[in-house]
């Protein structure tokens, strides 16, 4: 376990040492930062136990056959199915609705899903394997994904009563797309300042507000919405509420013109007084403060897979363009001051493939992973925008062309800086577990 | 009715071979491998052919590496009912696969063993042939259409003068070609129920069968790289060419 700390603080504090030249210049420096860290080893080992003890260590970037297998197989459908959309879907800001029956069919949207409910029965890791490869080929198609499987899926297994699993679940798995409805206008990083409020009648609530940049909502079916059922307690009346699209009362209103992630929707939601039953409140009332944290952990290690699968898809372009390009009678890929590019490239996506797998394989062993997340998620939204940026520095003109495809990786990155918690708030969550762990007072 | 398919482990289509500097062979490390394409269209048949209730259980056998156990894998999340793995180390020539497999439909007694028409790391075309002689069994090579009915079974062959179409009786061997299906991708679902399926693992021992054979590959090289072509002036200048440079007359 002390190894795995070493490669995941030294990588961290590697880049941190490249960004804050001033402090640190030399490799000294940054060694030396490592080494004062050395004798606070004991704060540490005390503080990451696993609650399943029975987790042997291994190497976080093995796979087991069945996920090789895994990969493999998404790996071909991208390949064929999503491949040749992509970039009518981009130009057109659409998901292609064959698309959807397809990832349906292919048991994409149901990844975590216990095979009793008609899910596909993967674990977490697997289920980022899958979102990699599919962002290698298409970045949006995997933001659907992603958002159907780690926020909407997970949030319901976690919190749904039998009852509700048993309703909708299997739809979910099936042929309904959901969506996660947290951020407001006036309330995005500081999300529980949410003003939407939720009035409690006899036997429903009555859900008045709106909700802002909600992914999937143009094909979603179904809606986890976060309303505030008491706002005189402040965060603490933040309850989790599930929504059918054909509600009387909700209207799915102006859908945005994207930088990046184009095809995938991202609207403006009007709650005027939709009627929510009392067996659709989802997890205890109140409770939907400690729902959207949890879920949103759990949702960046899913934005990790994707933007590390981004970064891999833009090497998968570009890497073979290097050796097809000849100038100066020479590939362009053998050229020394190249190489020490891209190979720096691929030692950031190997660290950000590392981050994101450690996550993954550490919830999956039941290990609290609040740091891990925040640190997976950030580092490579920051590897994606770079590795998307250098690829086109590289391919030249025809990087800057649309018909490449290329130029799409760049647009795409942004939004790993953005949503899902923005850099800044994945950087002060990190902070602030830091403060923790050395065991200093968070303020 | 029972129905036999093969697989084959071989590197994939899309790969760029090299050839190792020694010429022993191809250089296979960190080369991605896959089931044989053929492979995958005789699965499919046969799973098709479950679907249909023509057949009632669906067997896939390999002969091959220890990784020859995902190719199986893929098969069963295919639709495959179980795995046979016949796990050799070396490369074995058809003739002595089609000696093994001869064991396996003797111990499992299939309907219709269905292959592909060859392996494309090979080319060699001739397991499912030699398989059918050894067995004394009918046999539909390049088969583009299949159609079972009751003890026989309809094959369209795709020959060089055309179509062919001829009957069978069963039992008998089928080995397929381009345009008989589209392989289905295996769906999340079933990738995870093949885990259950249970494959039998066989060494060439226990099949009493032998891997003696007469073949021994002598050296490997690549093929002499296209030169362009020449524009010639004269009749006589085309024949001198064609005489000293080519060597064709």
């Amino acid at each position: 376990m002390e190894k795995l700390f070493t490669n995941v603080f030294f990588t961290t504090s590697l880049h941190l040492s490249r960004t804050l030249r001033n402090r640190a210049s030399t490799f000294k420096d940054s060694l030396r930062n490592v080494s004062c860290f050395d004798f606070r080893w004991k704060s540490f080992t005390t503080c990451v136990e696993s609650s399943n003890n029975s987790w042997q260590p291994g190497p976080c970037l093995s796979f087991s056959e069945d996920e090789r297998l895994l990969k493999d197989s998404v790996r071909k459908i991208a390949q064929s199915c999503i491949a040749p959309k992509v970039r009518k879907m981009d130009e057109g800001g659409d998901m292609d609705a064959e698309l959807f029956k397809e990832l349906f069919g292919n048991g994409w949207m149901g990844l975590e899903v216990p095979i009793e409910y008609d899910g596909s029965g993967l674990s977490f890791t697997q289920a980022c394997i899958v979102i990699e490869e599919i962002a290698q080929v298409d970045p949006s198609t995997a933001a659907a994904v992603d958002v159907q499987n780690t926020l909407v899926n997970n949030t319901l297994l976690k919190w749904a009563s039998l009852k509700q699993k048993e309703k909708y679940l299997p739809l979910l798995c099936k042929d309904t797309v959901g969506s996660f409805c947290l951020s407001e206008a006036s309330s995005g990083s500081d999300a529980f300042a949410l003003k939407c409020r939720a009035i409690e009648k006899e036997d429903h609530f009555l859900l008045e507000g709106s909700k802002l940049w909600i992914t999937n909502s143009m094909e979603a079916g179904l809606f986890v919405v976060f309303a505030n059922c008491a706002p005189e307690k402040g965060y603490k009346g933040i309850t989790a509420f599930i929504v059918h699209r054909d509600s009387p009362g909700l209207d799915i209103a102006k859908k945005e013109d994207k930088l990046g992630i184009r095809a995938s929707s991202t609207c403006e939601l009007q709650f005027q007084g939709v009627k929510v039953p009392k067996e659709d409140v989802l997890g205890p009332i109140g409770s939907g403060y400690k729902i959207a944290i949890e879920s949103l952990n759990e949702g960046r290690i899913g934005i990790a897979a994707q933007m590390t699968g981004l970064a891999q898809g833009a090497m998968n372009i570009i890497f073979p363009y290097l050796h097809e390009r000849k100038q100066f009678g020479k590939r362009i890929g053998d050229f020394q001051g190249l190489q020490f590019q891209y190979a720096e490239a691929f030692v950031e996506l190997e660290a950000a493939r590392t981050l994101l797998y450690n996550a993954a394989r550490m919830k999956d062993a039941g290990f609290s992973i609040k740091k891990e997340a925040a640190m997976a998620k950030y580092f490579s939204a920051q590897v994606a925008e770079r590795i998307a940026s250098k690829s086109i520095d590289w391919a030249g003109g025809m990087g800057f062309v649309k018909e490449f495809g290329l130029e799409k990786y760049y647009r795409d990155s942004k939004i790993g800086h953005i949503y899902e918690g923005t850099d800044n708030m994945q950087l002060q969550t990190i902070a602030k577990e830091m403060q923790r762990e050395y065991g200093f007072q968070v303020q | 009715m029972k129905v036999l398919v093969t697989v084959k482990r071989v590197v994939d289509y899309a790969v760029k071979v090299r050839v190792k500097p020694d010429g022993s062979g191809v250089d296979l490390s960190n080369v991605k491998m896959s089931m044989n394409p053929f492979c995958e269209i005789a699965v499919e048949e046969a799973v098709r052919l479950k679907e249909s209730k023509v057949a009632s259980e669906v067997i896939v056998a390999s002969v091959g590496p220890s990784q020859s156990s995902e190719q199986i894998r893929t098969a069963l999340a295919m639709g495959a009912d179980r795995g046979i793995h016949v796990e050799v180390e070396q490369e074995l020539p058809p003739s002595v696969v089609s000696r093994a497999l001869k064991f396996i439909v003797l111990k499992e007694k299939p309907s219709l063993v269905i292959l592909g028409k060859q392996a494309i790391d090979d080319d060699c075309n001739q397991t499912g042939q030699m398989l059918a002689q050894i067995l004394d069994w009918p046999q539909g090579t390049f088969v583009s259409k299949v159609k079972v009915e009751g003890e026989k079974v309809q094959v369209t062959r795709e020959v060089d003068r055309g179509l062919e179409t001829l009957e069978l009786r069963l039992p008998a061997i089928i080995t397929c070609d381009l345009r008989l299906n589209e392989p289905r991708y295996a769906t999340l679902p079933n990738i995870m129920k093949a885990k259950k399926k249970p494959v039998e693992k066989l060494g060439l021992k226990d099949l009493n069968c032998d891997p003696l054979h007469g073949i021994q590959t002598l050296s490997v090289f690549e093929p002499h790289k296209r030169q362009g072509g020449n524009k010639v002036e004269s009749v006589a200048e085309l024949i001198d060419k064609l005489r000293n440079e080519a060597k064709v007359i």
